[in-house]
C-alpha cells in the first residue's frame, strides 16, 4: 500500500442521501442535500458541523450502510485514469477497496472475539501470508501502543468495553486492517485527554507509515491540535457550506457554526 | 419441491449415508408383550428383568402421550423395529467388528478419535453396543465401562441396586417404552476417589429405516470420583421416521463430579424423546452439557436432583432448529438439600420454520434452605417464520431461596451486519460469525473435536 505509484482519490459529487424517518415508515427524509468533496491519499480532511448536520450520515453512506440510500450523485474511487463507482457496492466490497470507518458508536457483537474476526478477515483477504503467531504478535504490538489490555483480543467485539476503550479498539482495527481511505466518526468524543493523545499518536503513526486519506469528523477543534488537517470543511444542513485551511477549525470553534 | 428438499438434506448432512449390513437378528415391526418377552429371552435375562420389562410395557400402553410440547402424532408405534441385533456379541477389539459396521464408524471418524483423547469408547449400532473398550490402566483401578447388557450379566447386584431408581419406568410414556424394550447403552462405575482424566465416549448410530433405538445408560460415580462422559449420534436420511428413546440415570455420590456431554445430530427423520436424570449427593457436582442440532422432533429436559447439602448442578444447552425441526429442550433442577446451587444457561437458534423452545422447571422444596439458582435463556431468531418460546416453571417453597431468571430474544440487526461487513466480511460470513458468537459460550465448553464439528454444523445451517 505504501509503495503505490499513483495516489487514489475519493470523489463525492452532488451526493443526496435519504433515510427512512424512524417515526414514520412511509416518509423518507433527505439528510444530505448535494454534497461535494474530494480527498486524495496522503491528505487529512476534517469535517465539522453542528449536531444533526449529517456528518455520520455522510460517513455511513460512504461506507455503504443499507439504511442510508443514495438518491442522487456519485461516490467514486479514482486511481490513475481509472474510475470506479461505489454507489451500489456493499460494505464488504468497499472495505476490500480500502475503505474503513471508525464508528461514532461501535456496535457490540457478543461472543465473537476480535481475534477471531480479524483472523477470519485476514484469511479471506489472503493477501498477506501470516501465521497465527505472526498475527498475534502484530495484534499485541498494536494493543500495547494503544494501551489496551491484551485480554481484549479474546473478548466479544465491543462487548462490555467502556466508551473510551471502544474508540481505541476502532483505531486498533484500523491499524491491523491497513485501509487507504479512513473515515473517523467522532473518534475524539468520550476520550479523556490522555486517551485522546494516545489515539492521535496512533493515527499519526499510521498516516506517516502508509499515507492514507483520512476524513476526521469532529465536533471540536481539540483533536485537530494533535492531528493537523490539510483541509477543513463545515457541514451544515446536508451541505458543505465552507472549506478552508486548518485555521477554519479554530475560528469555527470560537465563533460557532452559525456565524460562518 | 419434495425432491429438492431431500437433496439439500443430503448435501448438508454428511452422515446421511446408509450401509448394507447383515444383521444377525431382526424382530418384525410392532410391539406386544410377546416381543418384549422375546427381547428379554434373546438377552438371556434374569426373571426380575423380564418381569420389569413386561410391567413397563403395560404402563407404556396405558400412558398417554405428553400433553405439552410438539406433536408426536407422526409416530406410528406399529411401524417400528424394536430390536435389531447387528452382530452376535460386543467386541472389545476394533478389528473384530464386522467389516460393514466398521466401515460406517470409520466414515464417522470413530475410533481414531479414541486413540487421541479418550479414556475409553463404545459404539452402538441399531440395538446393541458392537464395541466397547477402556484403557487398561483404568480397568485395573476398578473402573467399569461396559455395555449395559454386560453390566446386568457381570455385575448383577450393583446393577439391580441402581437400575430404575433414578428414572422409574412409569415416569412418562417414553421412560416406560424404554424400560420395556431397552437395549444397549453404557454401564459405568467409577470407584471411590478415582479420577478419570480423559472422557469416556459412546457413539450411537441408527442404520435401518423405521428403527427404534432404546439405549439405556446407568452411571454410578462413587464418592470423590470424577468423570466426563460424551455421547454423539447420527443416522441415515430416510423418508420414514425412526424413533430414538433413551433413558439415562446418573448417581453422583458425595464429593463426586460428573459431566455428561451430548452432541445430538440425528438426521431429520428421527423422533428423539429422551429422559435424562441425575441425583447429586452431598457436595457433589453434576453438569449436563446438551447440544441438539439434529432430529425431527426432540423432547429432552435433562434433570438434576440436588439432594445432598452443598451439591451443585449446571445445565448448559444449545439447540438449533431449522426447516421444520422442533427442538423442545431445556432442563429441570430440583433443590432439596441445603445450600445447593444451580445454574441454567440455555441458548437456542431458530431458522426457517424451525421451533427451538426452552421448557424448564426450577423447584426448591422447604428443606432446601439457602439454595441459589441463576437461569439465563437466550433465543436467536434468524427468520420471520421461525419460533422460539421460553416456558420456565418456577416453584419455590422456601423463603431463603434466591432465584434469578433472565430471558432474551435476539435478532441479527442491520447495524451488527454492517459493522462486520465494513470490516471486510461478506454478508453470509458475517451472519454465521454472529451465530457462532451467540453459540460460543456453549460451544467453547465442548472438547475440541466436537467444538470444531458443531461450528461447522452451525455454518452450514445458517447458509
Ligand atoms: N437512521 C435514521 N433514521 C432517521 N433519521 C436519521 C437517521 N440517521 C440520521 N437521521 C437524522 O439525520 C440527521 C443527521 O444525522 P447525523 O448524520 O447522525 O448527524 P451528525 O452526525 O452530524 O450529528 C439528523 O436529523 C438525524 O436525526
Ligand atoms: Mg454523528
Amino acid at each position: 500500500m505504501a509503495t503505490k505509484s499513483s495516489k487514489s482519490s475519493l470523489i463525492i459529487k452532488n451526493l443526496h442521501v435519504e433515510t427512512e424517518d424512524k417515526t414514520n415508515r412511509q416518509s423518507k427524509k433527505e439528510i444530505l442535500k448535494g454534497l461535494d468533496l474530494e480527498i486524495k491519499e496522503g491528505e487529512i480532511h476534517a469535517i465539522m458541523g453542528p449536531n444533526g448536520s449529517g456528518k455520520s450520515t455522510l460517513l455511513n453512506a460512504l461506507m455503504g450502510h443499507p439504511n442510508y440510500q443514495i438518491s442522487g450523485g456519485t461516490i467514486q474511487l479514482k486511481t490513475g485514469d481509472k474510475t470506479k463507482k461505489l454507489n451500489d457496492l456493499k460494505a464488504d466490497e468497499r472495505s476490500n477497496l480500502g475503505l474503513f470507518m471508525a464508528f461514532q458508536h461501535p456496535i457490540e457483537v457478543p461472543g465473537l472475539s476480535f481475534l477471531h474476526m480479524l483472523r477470519t478477515i485476514k484469511n479471506l483477504k489472503g493477501t498477506e501470508k501470516q501465521s497465527l503467531e505472526e498475527l498475534l504478535e502484530e495484534l499485541k504490538i498494536e494493543l500495547k501502543k494503544l494501551k489496551i489490555d491484551e485480554k481484549a483480543l479474546e473478548r466479544g467485539i465491543n462487548e462490555g468495553f467502556s466508551g473510551g476503550e471502544k474508540k481505541k479498539l476502532e483505531i486498533f482495527q484500523m491499524k491491523v486492517l491497513k485501509p487507504n481511505f479512513i473515515l473517523l466518526d467522532e473518534i475524539d468524543s468520550g476520550l479523556d485527554i490522555d486517551a485522546l493523545k494516545i489515539v492521535a499518536e496512533n493515527i499519526k503513526e499510521f498516516f506517516k507509515k502508509y499515507s492514507p486519506a483520512i476524513i476526521i469528523v469532529t465536533h471540536y477543534a481539540r483533536i485537530l491540535k494533535f492531528i493537523e488537517p490539510h483541509k477543513v470543511h463545515i457541514l451544515s444542513d446536508g451541505k458543505i457550506i465552507k472549506s478552508g485551511g486548518k485555521s477554519l477549525a479554530h475560528i469555527t470553534e470560537k465563533h460557532g457554526y452559525e456565524k460562518n | 419441491m419434495a425432491t429438492k428438499k431431500i437433496d439439500t438434506l443430503f448435501t448438508n448432512y454428511k452422515y446421511g449415508f446408509h450401509t448394507d449390513t447383515k444383521s444377525t437378528l431382526v424382530i418384525p415391526k410392532g410391539l406386544s408383550e410377546k416381543i418384549v418377552r422375546q427381547i428379554s429371552a434373546i438377552k438371556e435375562e434374569p426373571k426380575w428383568m423380564t418381569d420389569y420389562r413386561v410391567k413397563a410395557y403395560k404402563e407404556f400402553v396405558k400412558k398417554p402421550l405428553p400433553d405439552f410440547g410438539p406433536s408426536l402424532g407422526g409416530i406410528n408405534f406399529d411401524d417400528i423395529h424394536y430390536y435389531i441385533r447387528p452382530q452376535d456379541k460386543t467386541q472389545n477389539k476394533w478389528e473384530d467388528v464386522p467389516a460393514e459396521i466398521k466401515e460406517t464408524f470409520d466414515r464417522l471418524g470413530i475410533p481414531e478419535h479414541e486413540k487421541r483423547s479418550l479414556a475409553g469408547s463404545g459404539a452402538q449400532f441399531e440395538s446393541e453396543m458392537i464395541y466397547h473398550s477402556i484403557k487398561e490402566s483404568l480397568s485395573k483401578k476398578g473402573v467399569i465401562f461396559d455395555s449395559i447388557d454386560q453390566g446386568l450379566k457381570k455385575y448383577p447386584e450393583l446393577f439391580k441396586a441402581y437400575f430404575g431408581t433414578i428414572v422409574p419406568y412409569n415416569d412418562n410414556k417414553f421412560s416406560a417404552l424404554n424400560s420395556a424394550v431397552w437395549s444397549g447403552g453404557s454401564f459405568i462405575y467409577i470407584p471411590k476417589n478415582t479420577y478419570v482424566e480423559l472422557p469416556l465416549q459412546a457413539y450411537f448410530r441408527i442404520n435401518t429405516e423405521s428403527m427404534g433405538q432404546f439405549e439405556r445408560t446407568l452411571i454410578i460415580a462413587d464418592e470423590g470420583s470424577f468423570l466426563h462422559y460424551i455421547e454423539g449420534c447420527t443416522a441415515p436420511v430416510y423418508s420414514k421416521d425412526s424413533l430414538h428413546s433413551a433413558v439415562v440415570e446418573i448417581i453422583v455420590k458425595k464429593n463426586a463430579h460428573v459431566q455428561y456431554t451430548t452432541v445430538q445430530n440425528w438426521s431429520t427423520n428421527v423422533y428423539n424423546l429422551v429422559t435424562k436424570r441425575a441425583y447429586a449427593y452431598e457436595n457433589a457436582e453434576m453438569i449436563w452439557l446438551d447440544c441438539n442440532v439434529g432430529s425431527k422432533v426432540t423432547m429432552k429436559y435433562p434433570s438434576i436432583y440436588l439432594i445432598g447439602d452443598n451439591s451443585k448442578g449446571e445445565i448448559k444447552s444449545l439447540a438449533m432448529a431449522k426447516d421444520n425441526q422442533c427442538q423442545d429442550t431445556g432442563g429441570k433442577i430440583i433443590h432439596t438439600g441445603k445450600n445447593t446451587t444451580s445454574k441454567i444457561i440455555a441458548k437456542s437458534i431458530s431458522k426457517d420454520h424451525g421451533n427451538a423452545s426452552y421448557r424448564g422447571l426450577l423447584k426448591a422444596t422447604k428443606s432446601a434452605r439457602n439454595s441459589f439458582n441463576y437461569s439465563k435463556c437466550d433465543a436467536l431468531i434468524l427468520s420471520p417464520e421461525a419460533r422460539s418460546d421460553t416456558i420456565p416453571k418456577i416453584s419455590i417453597d422456601d423463603p431463603t431461596a434466591s432465584i434469578a431468571h433472565e430471558a432474551s430474544i435476539f435478532k441479527i440487526d442491520d447495524s451488527q451486519l454492517f459493522y462486520l461487513m465494513s470490516r471486510g466480511l461478506p454478508q453470509d460470513t458475517a451472519v454465521s460469525e454472529i451465530v457462532n458468537g451467540f453459540a460460543n459460550p456453549i460451544v467453547s465448553e465442548l472438547p475440541m473435536e466436537y467444538a470444531v464439528e458443531l461450528k461447522r454444523l452451525l455454518e452450514i445451517e445458517t447458509e
